[in-house]
Formats: structure tokens, sequence, C-alpha cells
């Protein structure tokens, strides 16, 4: 590219080959969110699964039941920052998935407080996403999305929907709160897929 | 599970694009922060309170790019920053110390279709507004508060403004014109580390009882814009619904970190 600004270097060493275009790297851990932070109990928190064919809903203790995993794995902000290999424990989707029966290929997560972002299925399947409870070998803080948040490390990170309540599937990709207000439909960081 | 629906006046869509930008000038907004005028030739305009991403280019390809907040609004192709330094940043201390008039860089944008305010279309009943700003956070908000009294909207509008000293007011002239016209945007200043001579009040942070006493009540259910760092925003908004004000009409942007 030819466009240059004068004057301008940057502070870099080498640059990360982990971190997507556009993309800085940093050692706390900023928040993103739209209003004030929603407070759930463990006690009251639900998780529910909906398709086509009808409902399940998981308590706190329940879900934990299911199995819970260790991952490590880098996060993107489509607000240009990244943590690397970043310690994480939760359910894997693919877990949960073992009891619903859907023909949609399409997810809508739902928060409390109302957020909502769409995710496709095979987004979520396969290794690719979990109910997450603890980071960096905390449980997690309700400013980042505690008790549990949606954890799809490789998309922009507001679709690891915050305050994670439910998935809804859908037969369609439908935006979302977020992609809504101007965050693109599927947010990959490595095609920068930040805006529509 | 109902989800959350914008219920401001109805944002114009404007495409988020790449646009080259012309810095027309440069000036000292306060010790530690630039006011940057940019001429962008392609700019489709914005709404108050939307922001973009500055990518600034180095001779060998290397890019950086941050997200600025814009201080202007409307169907310009004058855009205006308000950036403050982060002493340990890569981009803000560059866009303080170095860019002058005539350099160009690249913005993408506008950005954001929430947390924003447009005027009322008459669709809806108008809503009393209070913006609560912590530092540089006040930028999108003083786009909101001049949006408003350039639209001769009678909507109440208040600003609770918290800020270090005097000195590190942003908009200092402007803010006090827009609460001398009519209708006037009502302007409360918290200091907290050092006040003017004669302040009434010694210097301190916002608490409960500052944020009780100096904005809308939640009877009057106004929309509540919150933007500053993330320890800030996250004690206003948690007093806010305390006081009754509905999740819903509470809208936060968070800086700080990166």
């Amino acid at each position: 590219m030819s466009f240059i600004t004068r004057g301008f270097s940057g502070r870099r060493g080498d640059r990360d080959p982990r971190l997507p275009p556009g993309q800085t790297l940093v050692e706390d851990w900023p928040v993103l969110s739209a209003g004030p932070t929603p407070q759930v109990d463990t006690a009251d928190w639900e998780f529910v699964v909906r398709t086509e064919n009808g409902a399940q809903t998981w308590s706190w203790d329940e879900l934990r039941a299911l199995g819970i995993e260790d991952i490590t794995t880098d996060i993107h902000c489509v607000t240009h920052w990244s943590k690397l290999e970043m310690p994480w424990r939760g359910v894997s989707l693919d877990t949960i998935w073992e009891s619903v029966e859907t023909d949609h290929d399409y997810v809508m997560a739902h928060s409390y407080g109302g957020y909502t972002t769409n995710v496709p299925l095979e987004d979520l399947l396969d290794g690719k996403s979990w109910i997450a409870f603890e980071a960096d070998g905390e449980p997690l803080d309700p400013e980042h999305g505690g008790p549990a948040r949606l954890l799809v490390p490789h998309l922009y990170f507001w679709k690891s929907a915050k305050w994670v309540r439910g998935l809804v599937t859908m037969p369609s990709d439908d935006p979302g709160f977020w992609e809504q207000n101007g965050y693109h439909l599927h947010g990959d960081p490595w095609l920068e897929e930040r805006y529509w | 599970m109902t989800a959350v629906q914008p219920v401001a006046g109805t944002a114009r869509h404007r495409p988020a694009a790449w646009h080259v930008a012309t810095v027309a000038a440069s000036l000292a907004e306060t010790p530690t922060a630039r006011r940057i005028e940019l001429d962008v030739p392609t700019w489709p305009g914005n709404d108050a309170g939307s922001h973009l991403d500055v990518r600034l280019s180095a001779p060998d390809g290397y890019q950086a790019t941050r997200s600025y907040s814009i201080a202007s609004s409307g169907e310009g192709t004058r855009v205006v920053l308000a950036v403050d330094e982060l002493p340990e940043g890569e981009v803000s201390p560059f866009l303080v110390h170095d860019l002058r008039a005539g350099d160009q860089l690249e913005l993408h944008g506008p950005l954001g279709a929430y947390f924003i305010w447009t005027p009322p279309d008459g669709a809806a009943p108008p809503r009393p507004v209070q913006l609560i700003a912590g530092g540089s956070g006040v930028v999108p908000l003083y786009a909101m508060a001049s949006a408003h009294a350039k639209a001769a909207d009678a909507t109440e509008f208040r600003l609770l403004y918290s800020v270090r000293t005097p000195d590190d007011v942003f908009f200092r002239d402007e803010l006090a014109a827009l609460a001398g016209v009519t209708p006037a945007v009502r302007l409360d200043l918290v200091y907290t580390r050092r006040t003017p001579d004669g302040w009434p009040t010694a210097a301190g942070r916002v608490t409960r009882e500052v944020l009780d006493a100096a904005t809308l009540s939640a009877a009057s259910r106004p929309l509540v814009y919150v933007c500053g760092p993330t320890p800030f925003v996250e004690a206003v908004a948690g007093w806010l619904i305390d006081a009754g004000h509905r999740p819903g009409d509470v809208r936060t942007e968070r800086f700080g970190g990166s």
C-alpha cells in the first residue's frame, strides 16, 4: 500500500504472528459493554437451549456437572486489542449439544440484560465454543460477563456473549443486537470482519 | 428473552468505509490532549456519539489502528477528534505530539449505531437526556450536547462531567456556551483532584450522593449516556440502576487498557 502517515514509525518489536491484522497486544483486560453490568446470582442462573423441537434447561450445577474443560486460547476484540494464551474453564458446546436435535444452521445467543448476538452453528461445534465460568484462574467477573459467558475465541469477542442465558436455534442468520448496531454479521478477526 | 432495542431517534444509516483525512488543524485542548480537526472530503456525516478507527501507516508498511469517539456530528466533511495522550500508548502520543496540519491519515467509519443521540423526529415522544462523562469520555457526550443545541431541540439535557482539575476540562468554552443558550444544556462539573478557586465543594470523586444530586431523577425516565474509564462507568451505571433507572435506558461506553 502506498499510503503513509508522515513521521509515523510505531513502537513495535517483532509483530507476533498470532495477532490478526489491526490488533494490538494488551496485558490487562479491557471491557466492551453497551449498558450496565447485570448482576446474576448463580442460584438464579439457568441456561436454556431452544430449538424447533422444544427447550432444555440446565441449572448452574447441572451445566457444570456435564464436564468442565480447561482451554487456553487467544482472544480478539473488535476494538483492536488482543490477549494471547489466556486460560479459561468451561463446558464445551459439543457436550451440551449431545442432547440437542435441530435442523437449524444458526443460533442466536441471548444474555441476561437482553443483548443478543448471532452465530452460525458450525462456528460453535467441533471444539470451537464453550460456556465459560472462569478466566485467568478466577470466577468470571460480572463486568467480563460472569457468572457465565459464551466463549467463541476464533471470532471477535463480542460474539462471546457475556451473561449468557441461552441459545435459540434459527433457520437463517438473523442479526443480533450488536450486529444491528453496526458490527459484522460473522466477525472473523483474520478477515477483519469488524463492521458492515 | 426480549432483546434490547434502540429507543432514541432514528439513526440514518451511513455505511462504514475507509476515508483519507487531511489534518486541517491540531490545537491544544488540555495539557495532555489535542483537538484534531480533519478534512475528509468523502465523509458521509455522522450521528452524535459515534466513533471511528484511525489507521496510521509507517513507510515499511507497519500499521496501527485505534478507535476514537467523534466530537463533531452532522452532514459536514470536517471531522473533529479530541485525543488524550496515554503515555505508554503507541498511537495517542503520535497524534498528540507529532501530527500537524497537512498530514494525512486513514479513517474507517462512522461506527456505532447504539451509543448515539439523534434529535426527536416526532415518531416517538422526546426523552430527557442525562449525559455523564469521566475525563476524555466527554468527547461523544459533547457531540450529543452540541447536536441538541444545533437542532434547537427542547429536550431537557444535563451533563455531569467528572474531571481531574480545571485545566483538564475538554471543550471548556464550548460547554460554557452550551450552558448559556436556550434551550440550555445544564452542566455540572465535578473536580476529582483540584477545584477552581472559590469552588463550593472540595475536590473528590463522583459518589452515589453526588450522582443523585446532580442528575435527572429516574422518575423523569431520562435516556442516560455514560462514557469514561471502566471503573467510573461500572460504578456510575450500578448506582443509576440502584436509583431506579431501567437498564435499557442506560447506555455505556468504556475505555481504558489499550
